[in-house]
């Protein structure tokens, strides 16, 4: 494959198609699995949350070493350094955009990112509703695992999305609390 | 100058992997105990460090060194710590645990979904890769100095 883009954004734009192409893949095998479309359907609604909640979650806890060997980014002091972070560097790195980092609770410990469009849905024409909520969910898991590897425990969910007709899509990032380090048992 | 040996842990103190290159003088204690023994080590002298620390942290704990032998140190902000032992001749060597880091655990490892985590690395590929870079050092010599 060759392209006229010029070297940086092209290898940008490789990593969020390569991403998009895996998600793509992920649901498309799903249907294979189930032949029927009607059968697709109420598997999906039944899978959506235990399915690919947790999948999301696996591909987060390996998908932060590859950040952090990548970018050499340190480790975040606060939430809203975590905010930047995840919005100027890996969201650029991985999809090949930057969210705006909007909506902070007075506490500090929420915030919404603003997309212009669900990244993961560039190449790919959904014709229901369904298969929005699967990529969501698998975003949000992403997110929530390889931040937990970093020692937080955050809640992030979609509030709006333009696969459904909102003009924007909003990722709320919530903090919970700091995962303290643990000494191995048998430890003193 | 040469490399004596190489530590690899995870955030919960499993060791990921352990390799040797010239190491005259062994623990005295079963492998697993000299692990935890590490481990707790490292976890001890980290809090230690930035307790008592006069000014304001930056990178943390590095290395110490012996008489003998020096200890370096490296760690990511999702707790896989690279420690190697080297004689005295070895300078800073940050950028060199940082390449075992993401050239090899996580291109060879993480990257790999049939290597699962929180456990010993089981990849031969990793293991050849990894002496293979190590040998490859400036201030590794096959002959200990």
């Amino acid at each position: 494959m060759s392209r006229q883009a010029n070297r940086g954004t092209e290898s940008k734009k490789m990593s969020s198609e390569l991403f998009t192409l895996t998600y793509g893949a992920l649901v498309t095998q799903l249907c294979k699995d189930y032949e029927n479309d009607e059968d697709v359907n109420k598997q999906l609604d039944k899978i959506l949350c235990s399915h690919f909640l947790p999948r999301g979650y696996n591909i987060g806890v390996r998908l932060i070493e590859d950040f952090l060997a990548r970018s050499n980014v340190g480790k975040c002091h606060d939430f809203r350094e975590t905010a930047d972070v995840i919005a100027k560097v890996a969201f650029k790195m991985y999809l090949g955009i930057t969210p705006s980092i909007t909506n902070w609770s007075p506490a500090g410990d929420e915030f919404s990112l603003i997309l212009e469009n669900n990244p993961l849905v560039d190449f790919v024409e959904l014709p229901d509703n369904h298969s929005s909520l699967i990529y969501s969910n698998l975003l949000c898991g992403v997110l929530r695992g390889a931040l937990e590897m970093v020692q937080m425990a955050v809640e992030a969910k979609f509030v709006q999305d333009t696969l459904k007709g909102d003009g924007v899509t909003e990722i709320r990032m919530r903090f919970i609390r700091r995962i303290e380090d643990n000494l191995p048992v048998g430890e003193e | 100058m040469t490399v004596h040996n190489l530590y690899l842990f995870d955030r919960n103190g499993v060791c990921l992997h352990y390799s040797e290159w010239h190491r005259k003088k062994q623990a005295g204690i079963p492998k697993e105990e000299e692990f935890k023994l590490m481990y707790g080590m490292l976890f001890s002298i980290r809090s230690f460090v930035s307790k008592m620390s006069p000014l304001d942290m930056k990178d943390g704990f590095l290395a110490f060194q012996t008489s003998r032998y020096k200890l370096h140190y490296y760690e990511t902000p999702t707790g896989i710590k690279v420690v190697m032992n080297t004689d005295l001749g070895v300078g800073p060597i940050r950028d060199v645990l940082h390449h075992i880091y993401s050239a090899l655990y996580v291109e060879l490892v993480v990257k790999n979904p049939l290597c699962p985590l929180g456990q010993t690395v089981q990849s031969e590929l990793f293991r050849s890769r990894l002496d293979s870079y190590i040998r490859s050092l400036p201030f590794f010599s096959a002959r200990a100095g």
